[in-house]
């Protein structure tokens, strides 16, 4: 059987130019947004933050930019980055390094690694090596998850950044200001959220690319435009003619750090899936709840990270509930089928696989695996696999 | 082939291992917990505060690793859906576990009662003991080691690391054990691990003279496996390091190099740091290409992934919790990439050596990832030579002898060509 | 003659040369790197000698006689090339041995007949094609027996199985097995002998062309070579037919060369069959660091010799294929694996042959560099060897992005540069007697 292609959706109009300026945000790896940013206000400061997560809210509190390094993607060519990792270490760091030592980081003032793996942990001290006027800082979030220890810890780690971004800006966290911020970043959350649950009901009107670029954006706008840029699109998209076609439903786990390239996403697509849910960019609705907007917004953020937050295969699944949690998704989101798409040579999420793997087997659900990394250029084999698992269930409902 | 030279220290250790896993052996039986955990920060003296028995799933991959069985454990893993990608020592383990869990002495190893994830300076032990915790009905604790990222163990930090032994851990090791935790004997097993450290830093610090009387890598693995592993803390381990000191201030009078296995090392020519864990799976083949050539590492990170103990740290008897979490924070793994430099280049220094080798292991980012630009800091700032070579712990199809053989001869020739020259 | 040599053993060709107790070069020869290291080392030297007498005829016959040039090139062209002609028939004639001796195997019984007939042809059809092979115009893609011998012995087959005869699959399958045990033979003749039979393969006229010519050649065949010591090196290193302390890395061996061959030379790049090196060396060519490239072969020759593999052309065609590009396409991997794929992919999509084929050798490049950065970088004059410095395209995108990471640069590549290793090795079997380490002799 034969896998039907369908023509592209081109968004047109405004939503046209919604997405030409996601796109050209996405293209824009030497972060001349940010440096444009900066430039209306000298005391304005950017912090750049690798993945998974990072609470954008303190950074925010401080008058600070967060912008969110997720790798060169398949548009920078690695001239040096290469001479800084063996061949059997992920892809993403080489070219975090190319786009550092390049000077495509220049207009960040600081950076934060937070806690994703060794790699990226070691990454940081690589950053303080070859940065040294420049605030690095290796964020630590707490695997222990009772207020009193890992929720005072985190807490402490929290307020350094703040003092540290503060001392940048000069402007204090205040209490008042970082409630300010949570609810900015909670009106971030409702319009991303009603952007997920229009892609879960009608996947058609919000092809993945788009998507994802629009998730991308909100890693270097700041949030407000992003919120506006979002409820703006969600509303036009509504209205526009796109029409459903036969493909299934699926769900992506693995790429929540190394991001796939975007034509990556559209041969998925073209090859018969529908992502209806994903964790790309996980960092931008890792909290899909809002956050307390009253009392001690340090707490509230706390309480957030450590008992409202999506999975993650770099956080301790403590309650041992990463199965349930797996299989509850795929039934609310209705997906037909499980993608594992993990970056090549990422331990967290291969290790994380098998159990994923045993967890849709035991519950029935149809999945398949592949690696892929962020410059993968050749689709071929994916295009094929993912069109045989589409073609699979739409046929017998199972692979 | 010659047969290995054997001292009385190592015969020793040779029967406290077997012991210990006659222990285990017969734990059920014997009505003994079983707590599987991690070496690098571990937290054997609370272990022993509660009779508790350590497995420790690295050491059991390593060995493995030695005893030629890992190739098929690897594969076995493989075939069980893990890639290829990840860390070996992981897959060693389940294929291990798929395979009877039978450990080194040929016995069945217990199944765990508890699985202590003490998790510093590697994300994979996270991992693991999730991935373990699928094949076995018990609990598991975890300890979270904050990273030094910023090169120091801040007040916070310590707190942390405190709170969660006094509240999470002591209360759980209490339920699983039925015994109370002594606070006076982990101060006495603190003051006997404090004994045995002086002496293996005694040890290891040998190796400044030349020659050097032991090699602090290949020969280092074998000093620091009772103190790294279950007997920290025990009469065990003070005598061991007693015997293991004399024997070397022996060696050291007679003016005699290292001992390898295949006899006593006759001409110190090169004198080496090495970064990096070694590959076990060719672990004599590996130490041979050094000794051969008349190499001998003065100096190695490797030997300090159970703790710093040449920077001056000693298991305090009188802060017996802050102590443990010192201790479990400053392990080299946890060390940060600019001070893991800075150690290296001290080393360097002090030991006087004529260069430093980076063996890039394949299973472990912990170490590995960022080790490039260690070795180009390095270069920088000693003008020492220095040398890269890539294997992995226990995969020997990641283990090519031609390839690594060829690199060392290249760099000790290296090395003997600019001595020539100066 | 005191003669040093120094020897190369790379995963394709193994080099040799001969030093005189000057140092110069006074020989270069080159095989190909077969299963056995002993018998390519030892062809490899032969060359080298048989190359240095023929250089020594040439003084002779320049500074000695009073022939003209365009004679003298005339002979010497002839000479030679009906030395190697002669070397190709004593070959020829072991693998026609071998393969009669193959057929007495029981399994032909039921077309032995056959075989050997076809045998016959076959070899009567090689030597035809020797015959015009071996004149001194012609021009060969190789001058290795198994490349001419194979190539001749293809078309004969395909004739014959065409004509009705044994298939074509058993034929070449002959060649293969038997062609093994060839290159593991060495030639039995001296040189003197080879060299009185290609004299009789010389044109009369050119035969009395030089007065005394006979007495000459006497002079240069009866002229002691004497081997002092000799040097190995190469890829094949762990398993070199040398005693241990003959043997230097190639590394030591390949800084050494490029500073003989360029003495400004700071830092150096080869990119051999599947390694690459990239060695820093100080002004007297002691090696101050290095890289290799890990465990794959992405970025290395080989992977070149899978795309041109690919598409069906010569390995010498690629890099004049790839400087026609109009258009920068950007390669991702250099995985050797994925190599044919990505290429195939790519037509697909519409991309020029030659913008695919010049991106690939800037992919090989952009590697290349990683480990010049990871050595310490590019300096000046940067000298760069192997047999992927032959390659023009490779040239082109060394030279780019080189110059775009540390300005401006001094590239050095010499002509005979595949010998840089062995150039290195002999240089050391120099050393090693000046500094009164023990001449060695026949290697072990």
């Amino acid at each position: 059987m034969s896998i039907a292609a369908p023509p592209q959706t081109q968004a047109t109009g405004r939503l046209g130019e919604i997405i030409a300026l996601a796109q050209s945000l996405y293209e824009d790896i030497a972060f001349k947004a940010v440096a444009d940013w900066k430039a209306k206000d000298k005391t304005r400061r950017a912090i750049g933050f690798l993945p998974v997560y990072v609470p954008r809210e303190v950074i925010h509190a401080a008058g600070g930019l967060p912008v969110g390094i997720m790798g060169g993607g398949d548009m920078t060519e690695i001239v040096r980055g290469d001479s800084y990792f063996q061949s059997y270490i992920c892809h993403l760091p080489r070219s975090v390094i190319e786009l550092l030592v390049s000077g495509r980081l220049d207009s960040m003032d600081g950076f934060l690694f937070p806690s994703i793996c060794d790699v990226i942990r070691n990454l940081s001290g690589m950053f303080k090596l070859l940065k040294p006027d420049r605030y690095v800082h290796y964020f630590d979030l707490p695997q222990n998850f009772r207020s009193n220890l890992g929720g005072t810890f985190y807490v402490s780690e929290l307020k350094s950044v703040a003092g540290a971004v503060s001392a940048m800006t000069g402007t204090p966290v205040t209490d008042e200001r970082l409630r300010e911020s949570i609810k900015v970043y909670n009106a971030n959350s409702r319009a991303m959220n009603a952007l997920l649950e229009l892609r879960i009901e009608k996947p058609w009107l919000v092809p993945a690319a788009e998507y994802y670029l629009l998730l991308r954006a909100g890693f270097l706008l700041p949030v407000d435009e992003h919120t506006a840029m979002l409820n703006e699109y969600t509303l036009l998209v509504q209205q526009s003619d796109r029409r459903a076609l036969d493909n299934i439903r699926v769900m992506v786990r693995g790429a929540f750090c190394e991001q796939p390239p975007v034509a990556l996403l559209r041969t998925l697509e073209r090859a018969g899936c529908y992502l209806v849910d994903d964790d790309f960019v996980v960092g931008s609705r890792f909290i899909p709840d809002p956050i307390a907007e009253t009392g001690n917004p340090w707490d509230a953020l706390a309480d957030a990270f450590m008992h409202h937050s999506l999975p993650a295969a770099s956080v301790y699944d403590e309650k041992h509930e990463k199965a349930k949690k797996l299989v509850d998704r795929v039934r609310e989101v209705r997906a037909d089928g499980v993608l594992l798409m993990a970056p090549s040579f990422c331990d967290p999420a291969l290790l994380d696989q098998p159990m994923l793997q045993e967890a849709l087997e035991q519950a029935g659900i149809p999945f398949t695996s592949f690696k892929y990394s962020e410059d993968t250029g050749q689709f071929q084999v994916i295009r094929e696999q993912a069109g045989t698992f589409a073609d699979a269930i739409k046929l017998w409902g199972t692979v | 082939m010659t047969t290995a030279i054997k001292d009385a220290s190592q015969d020793r250790q040779k029967t406290m291992i077997a012991e210990h896993f006659g222990k285990l052996s017969r734990a059920k039986e014997d009505g003994r917990k079983v707590v599987y955990t991690f070496v690098p920060g571990n937290l054997t003296e609370l272990l022993l505060n509660f009779d508790l028995l350590p497995v420790l799933p690295e050491i059991n991959a390593l060995q493995s690793g030695m005893r030629g069985k890992t190739g098929d454990y690897i594969q076995l893993a493989e075939k069980s859906g893990h890639s290829e990608d990840v860390c070996t020592y992981v897959k060693a383990d389940i294929g291990m576990l798929k395979s009877g869990n039978i450990g080194p002495t040929g016995e069945k190893l217990p199944d765990p009662d508890l699985l202590l994830l003490s998790y510093t300076g590697c994300f994979t032990f996270l991992k693991w003991f999730e991935l373990l915790r699928e094949e076995y009905d018990c609990p598991v604790v975890m300890l979270h080691v904050p990273y030094q990222g910023d090169g120091k163990i801040t007040g916070e930090m310590r707190d942390y690391v405190v709170g969660q032994i006094r509240d999470v851990l002591i209360p759980e090791l209490e339920k699983l054990s039925g015994k109370k935790f002594d606070e006076d004997r982990l101060r006495e097993d603190l003051k006997r691990s404090a004994k045995a450290e002086d002496d293996l830093v005694w040890v290891l610090e040998s190796a400044k003279h030349k020659p050097s009387p032991i090699d602090a890598y290949f020969g280092g693995v074998y000093y620091i496996g009772p103190i790294f592993t279950s007997f920290r803390g025990t009469e065990d381990a003070v005598d061991y390091y007693q015997l293991l000191r004399g024997e070397i201030e022996e060696r050291l009078a007679q003016g005699l190099g290292p001992i390898t296995p295949d006899g006593v090392m006759e001409e110190e020519k090169y004198r080496i740091v090495v970064e990096g864990p070694p590959n076990w799976t060719s672990f004599r083949e590996f130490w041979k290409m050094f000794h051969s050539e008349g190499a001998v590492v003065v100096a190695s990170s490797y030997t300090k992934v159970g703790g710093l103990y040449d920077r001056g740290f000693r298991h305090d008897p009188d802060d017996p919790i802050g102590t443990l979490a010192d201790y479990s924070m400053g392990c080299y793994t946890n060390l940060n990439l600019p001070d893991r430099i800075d150690l290296l280049e001290k080393y360097i220094t002090d030991y006087d050596a004529d260069g430093f080798l980076i063996n890039s292991v394949k299973s472990c980012n912990s170490f590995s990832a960022g080790q490039l630009l260690i070795l180009r800091e390095l270069e920088k700032r000693t003008g020492r030579a220095g040398g890269f070579i890539e294997s992995d712990l226990v995969d020997p199809r990641y283990f090519s002898a031609a390839n690594i053989k060829n690199r060392l001869e290249s760099y000790f020739q290296m090395i003997e060509a600019k001595r020539t020259k100066g | 003659m005191e003669c040093y040599i120094g020897i190369d053993l790379g995963s394709t060709t193994t080099k040799a040369v001969i030093l005189d107790a000057e140092g110069r070069i006074v020989g270069r020869g080159i095989t190909n790197s077969r299963s056995n290291y002993d018998v390519a080392a030892q062809v490899a030297k032969q060359e080298a000698y048989t190359n240095a007498r023929f250089e020594m005829l040439s003084r002779i016959l320049r500074d000695e006689t009073g022939v003209d040039k365009e004679e003298r090139e005339s002979l010497e062209s002839h000479l030679t090339a009906a030395y190697a002609h002669e070397c190709f028939l004593g070959q020829l004639s072991r693998l026609e041995q071998h393969c009669r001796t193959d057929l007495d195997n029981p399994r032909f019984d039921d077309d032995r007949r056959e075989l050997l007939q076809s045998v016959e042809v076959i070899m009567q059809g090689i030597r035809e094609h020797a015959h015009r092979n071996f004149q001194p115009s012609a021009t060969a893609r190789s001058d290795f027996f198994r490349d001419i011998a194979g190539a001749a012995f293809i078309d004969v087959a395909a004739e014959i199985s065409r004509g009705g005869g044994p298939a074509f699959d058993k034929l070449v399958g002959m060649f293969d097995r038997n062609i093994i045990p060839v290159e593991n033979e060495q030639e039995t003749r001296s040189f003197s002998e080879l060299l009185t039979a290609a004299y009789g393969r010389l044109p009369d006229g050119l035969r009395s062309s030089v007065a005394g010519l006979p007495d000459t050649l006497k002079a240069v065949a009866d002229t002691p070579m004497e081997e002092v010591r000799t040097v190995g090196t190469g890829y094949g290193r762990v398993r070199l037919p040398f005693p241990k302390d003959c043997i230097r890395s190639e590394i030591l061996c390949h800084g050494l060369g490029a500073h003989l061959m360029f003495p400004a030379t700071a830092t150096v790049l080869d990119i051999g069959g599947q390694d690459t090196k990239a060695i820093q060396v100080d002004a007297q060519g002691v090696v101050t660091s290095f890289q290799m490239n890990d465990r794959c072969a992405a970025g290395c020759g080989r992977y070149l010799g899978y795309i041109a593999d690919e598409m069906n052309i010569g390995l010498h065609e690629l890099g004049p294929l790839a400087m026609a590009s109009k258009r920068r396409v950007k390669i991702n991997s250099t995985c050797t694996v994925f190599a044919g794929a990505e290429f195939r992919d790519r037509l697909a999509a519409g991309q020029e042959r030659e913008d695919i084929v010049n991106g690939l050798h800037r992919a090989i490049i952009l590697r290349a560099m990683s480990l010049l950065a990871r050595s310490g970088g590019i300096k000046n004059e940067f000298t760069f060897t192997g047999g992927v410095a032959k390659n023009p395209a490779a040239v082109r995108a060394l030279r780019e992005v080189g110059e775009e990471n540390y300005g401006e640069l001094i590239l050095n590549i010499a002509p005979d540069s595949i010998y840089t290793g062995a150039v290195g090795a002999g240089t050391f079997a120099m050393r090693d007697v000046a500094a009164g380490v023990g001449a060695n002799q026949e290697a072990a």
